[in-house]
Formats: C-alpha cells, structure tokens, sequence
C-alpha cells in the first residue's frame, strides 16, 4: 500500500478533520437526511440538443448565474480568503505558465495521509463529503434538460427523488468563481469518472459559453481531495499552457473523435475533440478514464474550450512521491500536481517559491508527474483497445502497425519527421476492431 | 428609435453608427481611398461592444460574397464555421487579448456555406497621442490548394509556378499537386493548410498598404496612428483586451479611477449611456455626481463616500437624474464595489446601476440583485486578468 502525506485543501467550511464527524441531527442546514427538507436553491436546466456552431459572446445566462450567485457568497465572506488579493502574474516564456502567491489556500495543519495506490475506492460515508456542505455553499442545481430550451427555475425544491446534480462553491479559491459541480450528490457516488457524469460535465463547460471558464477532474492518486464525485471550475481569462500546446493527430474513431498527442509539453497528454454530437465525445473520453481507472492508472482531465476540447493526463506523481523518488527541491514547493497545475496555473505558497517561479521550475515539476514515453506509449494502447480503436504509426512509404505489446517496450523506432501520419479527409484512419 | 421600424432600417442605422465611429478618426475620403486598395481586408473597433467589423473592403466582401451590411457589425467569428480549427480561433483570439499581431492560416466559410483556406495576417493599430491600440485591420489572402507536406524537400518557389495554373482550373499532373477541383467536403478536413512564402509576403504587403492609408489620413485629421505603440498607454486608458472584456456586459455599468483627481469614470457601458440618456463622450473622465441633482439626498452620497473610503462593496438607493428627452428622474438601485488587479490591490471601482422600477422578477429570469452582482463578478474576471497580459 502507498501512501503520502499531505495538507488537504478545504472545499468547504464544514469540512473537518478526517477523524471528528457527526452525522446526526447537526443543525447546519447541510444536505443530509437531517436538513434536506425545505431545502431549496435555483434550478438551471440545460438543453438537451448540441450547441453547434460558433457561440454568442455576450455574457451567457449561466455565466450569469455563476457570477452573480458567487459573488454573493464572496460579498457573505463565505470563502476563507479574497482571492482577488493574490498577487498574480504570468511567468515570462514560450508558454506563459500563471503564478499565483496565495499563502492562505493550503492550512497550517499536520499533513494527512492519503492512499495513493487506489484509483478506486468505495465511498466512505464518515469522511468529509458533499453532503455535508452547508446549504448557502450550494448556488444551484443543475441538470441536462428534457426539452430544447435553457429552463430556469429561480427556486426549486431539493428533490431525492430527481437525483439533484448540484454547483458549490470551492471555500479556498484558485482563481474567482471556483466552484465544484457534484453530479447526483445524494447518490453519493466515489470520484470515479462515469458516462452521465462526464456528460453533464460537458453540457456545463457548453453552456458557459466561455472558454476561459474549464472543468477539471482530479482522479483518486491524482490529488483529488474528496472520494464524492466531483468536478472543479473558475475562470481565468487567458489561455492555459496546456490548451497553447502543439498536438500532433493519432486516431479519428469511428464516430469522429480526433485523439492527439500533446507535442513538447512537460506532461504527455492526450486531447480529445470533435464527434458528430457532445455525447460522442463525452462517451470516447469516457471509456478511456474507465479503462485507466480499472488499470489503477490515475489521471486528471480537462474540459476546454467550451466543451469542445477534452484533455486527458494520465501521471504518476503521487506514485514517485510515495517511493520517494521526487527530488527534494520540487517537494519542497509542495505543490501537488493536480489537474490546474498540469494545466499550466500554479498556486505557491511561499512568497520565494513565487518570487523565483520560472519556466524552467514550472517544467521540472510537471516533469516528475509525467508517464515516460514507454509507459504512456503502453497506456495509449489500453486505451485504444478500450475504445475499439487501432493506431497506426505510418511511414512516408508503408504501414507500421503498432504491436500491443503488454510487457512494456515498443520497440518500434517512429520515423516520424514532421506531421505524423498524412492526413488525408476521407480515410478515417482508424481500424473497428470486432 | 421608433419600435415601429422596419428591422431592416435598423440595421441599416446600425451599420451607419459603426461606420459613424470609424469615420470621426480619419479625415473625410478615407473609405474610397481604402476602397482603392485590391486587397481582401476588415478593419475592427474593440472599443465597441462585440468588437465588430466597421470597415470591410470590396476585395473581401467579393471573396466572402456577402454585401457590406450584411459584413458591417459582425464580428469576425461570423465567418468561421464548425471545421474551423479550434487552435487557430484561439491564435487569434490571444493576439487580441496581447495586443499583438498574429499570421495563421485558417478555415473560413463563404456566404454560400463553402469553405476556404485562407492567411489570416492581423495587425493592431495604436493611436499616437495616447498609446492604446484603437483598431485591428485583418487582411485575408486565400490560400491555394497546397495540404501540409512531411518533409517535403521541394521549396516554395518551385510550387509557385505550379501553383498558378492549378488556381486557373486545369487539371496540372504533378506529384505532390493537388487539382483546385477538390471536394469541398475534403478542404474541411485538412488538419492545416500551409500558405506559402509568397502568400505570406502578400499578407504583409497587403497590411503595409492598409496602415499607410490610416496612417496618411489620420495624419491629415491631425489624431495620428501607426502600426507601433509610440507611448506607454496613459494611465486612464484601458487597454483594448479589456474593454472587448467589459463588452461582453450588456447591463449598465461605469468603472471609475480612485486613483485620478476626482475619481472619475473610465469606463461605460452601453446600457449605461441609455439609462442616463448621455453620450460616452460626455461621461467618461467626469465624476458620477452629474447623475445627481436638486433632490437627490446627500446623506446617501455620503454614506457611498465613506464605503469608497473604506474600500467597502455597498448598496444604496439614490434618486437620479437623466439627460433623456424627457430629462426624466429614476430611482437608482446602485451597486458600488472595488475591484482589484492582478497585483491584488484595488485598481478601480464598478458601480452598478439598475432602475428600481425594473425590480419585478419574472419568473424565468435571474433575479435582479443576482443580475447586478454577476456584473460585479464579470468585471472582476475582467480586470484580474487584463492586468496579466505578458510584456
């Protein structure tokens, strides 16, 4: 069993030691079966039908609502801190990584253990989970709708029965508007990534209509803090270094979902676009997290680009911090590498960490949470077979199919020079396995 | 503007405001000498909401197909489409936001609905007296029928010849040509579609040419511009990626600069200007107290005062007094907040303003005080992030 030590960060104001917990009759309007009747917060349906083509810019409803709900709460002092009080900047380079100095996010408190060799873990009733959030934490429900139209139903009841999907507020803000959307958080499912859910993922980064507004998913043994089903988001209006990276095709499936490669970036990464509908490519991303998590391989994803763009990261950080194989000096920073730091935007706690934070810095810490090129070679290859899907490395005069080859190594020298495979519209360039 | 309209006049005094805007920068005859030019190109204005399109040249509404209102008050997102390659849409988009110049090859869609590549080459345009870019001119070259080659050893040049009479129409035999009679279905595929040295050349060209005309008639309407920022942008300027951010709110709203004598407003939104009736030019650098008048009670203002003082958000009520027709008073449901930057210190203030009579909550709508706060909300995102852009 591996495990590290670590400061969780604090989702919510309820949110306690592992070991002290109540659960009955707690008087703090949480959403337990205690407190939940009578509770009541806005609705925001969704559409059910794919938003295609290219976005109105102004101001979407639901940004509106996410905004303005927010800041409400940060009028309240709800969160532990003004985030809008740290200093923030972009780190000069070819890739514009962001810094922020937030000395308040991480507790000065012990260092908790967390498992990190179990990407699968049963929900455990008595820990710290979305449940237990106070009321005025929640902002919203929300939900794929049945019709075509955005429903708004300013007060809706909080209803068991409708397995409620619901958007938080995050207490120890990244970035402002930081909040957590927990699909069916009655059901009080273990953070696991399931087909509906990644759905209604997408279906919120689509109706933000915001590219600078992303989703992200921590894994267990990717720095997820909370084994309850959950998805991060903020707004940062610039672009992430991951989202500047060059990428380089593999496969289309067959129903049209181009998977990449990330070119040059610290963490090898696979993106995800494209697919005749949202649903798609929501299902594609979908297999493939299935497949890394019953390989116990943790990963994080990002959701950009309204929807649209799907980054999956698979990585083994926790994993080298376990076994002590993380240098010092990066360690130091304890700056866990979850799915915003792989992204590109690094919260540092100490003020040298920040004064000093560079390009170089920033890479080496990333590094260390990177699959090497054998191991994410080996991965790819469980993932195309997941997702019935076969690549094929070509060469400028023949075809070299890729051996899945499970004891490790392709010993396959790519001949790539530039461009990979020659992409040529008609051919779709992926083989149906049946 | 009388409801009774026809949408089409509308949008025909629409287009004329734009153009309006475009026309008080330069000196008179500016659109035919830019009209004179052969090229394809589009002039935008980020200072007004949506940041659209206020001059398009006949070289581009030919090669788009589309008629001059139909282009005017778009923004240039309209002529991309579902194939257009998300990567360049962002290229774009962040040389916005940096106030920088971009040269991307990218997919566009004609009036038709059929696709072409084409070298988008963008260049901002900065006003000599105060620094901040005050237009974009986007010059558009269409690229010919060349995909993207690994490592092809042939250079440029030699396809250039080919290249001209593939564009002619005939069917040219070559090894790594392709005829210009290519499926449609085919062009949107294309990963990327690599413009040549020459088309590149002629981007760049094509651009000289548009910024020496601005250059040329700005100078004889004495308010110069040029293709470099000849002085840091002034202190009470916003910069242009932020006030395409701010935009982007369609409720009323002023951003004002404790920092400047006086405090005064440095931003205002359309909605704004139409709730209180003036123009932008009357507002901005003025002080809020011209919204109050004879009735209007001071104990209020000096609670506002004090909250300011104390970098505190507050709410108030206060009886205002508009510049419409009708000189009309409101009651004003006002929201003040300070903001910060990057830094992490306060950088301006946001007032908020709503009509207390606009308070009915309809049932499918936000409600108001939720309404106003996200615009507090959206601001703050604006300006966080505005003041983050990389030297």
């Amino acid at each position: 069993m591996l495990k590290i030590k670590r400061v969780p960060t604090v989702v919510s104001n309820y949110q306690k030691d592992e070991s002290a917990d109540e659960s009955v009759g707690c008087g703090r309007n949480c959403l337990g079966a205690c407190c939940i009747n009578g509770a009541r917060l806005p609705l925001y349906a969704c559409k059910k039908l794919d938003k295609s083509g290219v976005g109105e810019k102004p101001v979407a409803f639901l940004e509106s609502l996410v905004l303005g709900e927010w800041e409400d709460r940060f009028q309240r002092g709800l969160f532990r801190y003004d985030v809008t009080a740290c200093e923030t900047k972009v780190i000069p380079g070819k890739y514009g990584f962001v810094a922020q100095l937030n000395e308040g996010r991480h507790l000065k408190k012990r260092p908790t253990e967390f498992r990190v060799d179990k990407v699968l873990q049963s929900f455990d009733g008595n820990k710290f989970n979305f449940t237990k959030v106070g009321q005025e934490e929640l902002l919203f429900q929300f939900e794929a709708g049945e019709d075509g139209e955005v429903q708004f139903f300013p007060c809706m009841p909080l209803d068991a029965e409708n397995s409620p999907s619901v958007v938080a507020i995050n207490v120890s803000p990244i970035e402002y508007g930081h909040v957590l959307l927990i699909p069916r958080v009655l059901d009080c499912l273990p953070q696991r990534i399931d087909h509906k859910s990644l759905l209604l993922a997408l279906h919120m980064a689509a109706e933000a209509a915001n590219p600078y507004f992303r989703l992200g998913y921590n894994s267990l043994g990717a720095f997820a803090t909370i084994n309850h089903l959950h998805f991060q988001a903020y707004y940062l209006a610039m672009p992430f270094p991951l989202e500047k990276a060059p990428s380089k095709k593999m496969v289309t499936t067959a129903s049209g979902v181009k998977i990449s490669e990330l070119l040059s970036y610290p963490v090898r990464s696979l993106l995800f676009e494209g697919g005749s509908s949202m649903q798609d490519l929501s299902d594609t991303v979908s297999d493939a997290c299935v497949c890394l998590q019953n390989n116990n391989i943790p990963f994080n994803i990002l959701i950009a680009d309204c929807g649209r763009q799907i980054f999956l990261m698979p990585q083994c950080y926790a994993e080298k911090q376990a076994l002590g194989e993380v240098s010092p000096e990066v360690l130091e920073t304890q700056v866990n590498p979850a799915v915003w730091e792989i992204s590109g935007h690094m919260v540092l706690k100490r003020k040298e960490d920040y004064e000093g934070a560079s390009e170089e810095n920033a890479w080496r810490l990333l590094a260390e949470a990177s699959l090497s090129e054998e191991r994410f070679k080996e991965v790819n290859a469980l993932i195309f077979e997941a997702i019935g899907c076969s690549y094929q490395e070509e060469e400028l005069e023949g075809t070299v199919v890729e051996q899945d080859n499970p004891s490790g190594s392709v010993n396959q020298k790519s001949n790539r020079t530039h461009g990979g495979p020659i992409t040529n519209g008609t051919a779709s360039e992926c083989l149906v396995l049946q | 503007m009388s409801i009774t309209q026809s949408s089409a006049s509308l949008f025909t005094t629409a287009t004329e405001e734009k153009e309006g805007a475009f026309n008080a920068r330069y000196s008179l005859w500016i659109k035919e000498a830019l009209d004179e030019l052969p090229h394809s190109f589009t002039i935008t204005d980020p200072f007004i909401s949506g940041h659209p399109i206020v001059f398009a040249s006949p070289g581009f509404l030919k090669m788009t197909g589309y008629s001059r209102e139909e282009v005017i008050g778009r923004n240039g997102r309209a002529f991309q489409g579902p194939k257009t390659n998300r990567r360049s849409i962002m290229e774009i988009r962040e040389a916005i936001r940096e106030e920088r110049s971009v040269q991307v090859s990218i997919l566009n869609y004609r009036k038709s609905g059929s696709p072409f590549w084409m070298l988008f080459h963008m260049i901002p345009v900065f006003g000599n007296g105060d620094g901040r870019v005050i237009h974009f001119v986007a010059v558009q070259v269409p690229i010919s029928g060349q995909k993207m080659r690994n490592g092809s050893g042939c250079s440029e040049l030699v396809f250039g010849s080919c290249r001209r009479e593939v564009c002619l129409g005939s069917y040219v035999h070559q090894e790594r040509a392709l005829p210009v009679e290519c499926d449609e279905q085919e062009l949107e595929n294309w990963e990327h579609c690599e413009a040549s040295e020459s088309e590149k050349l002629k981007s760049a060209e094509a651009v000289g040419n548009v910024l020496s005309v601005l250059t040329r008639y700005s100078e004889f309407a004495g308010r110069l511009v040029c293709g470099k920022r000849s002085c840091l942008r002034v202190a009470d300027c916003l910069s242009s990626s932020l006030v395409i951010s701010l935009g982007r709110i369609k409720q009323s709203f002023v951003l004002t600069n404790p920092y400047l004598p006086d405090m005064p407003i440095v931003y205002a939104s359309d909605a704004f200007l139409t709730l209180t009736g003036y123009k932008r030019h009357e507002v901005l650098g003025q002080n809020c107290r011209f919204l109050s008048g004879v009735d209007t009670d001071s104990s209020v203002l000096y609670e506002m005062k004090e909250c300011i003082l104390k970098g505190q958000p507050c709410t108030v009520q206060i009886l205002n007094y508009s510049n419409r027709k009708d000189k009309s008073t409101f009651w004003n449901l006002l929201h003040i907040s300070p903001v910060r930057n990057a830094s992490g210190k306060t950088a301006y203030f946001v007032g908020v303003q709503m009509e207390a009579s606009c308070k009915d909550i309809e049932s499918k709508e936000l409600r108001p005080e939720t309404r106003q706060l996200s615009v507090v909300g959206a601001v703050r995102v604006a300006v966080r992030s505005s003041f983050m852009v990389t030297c």
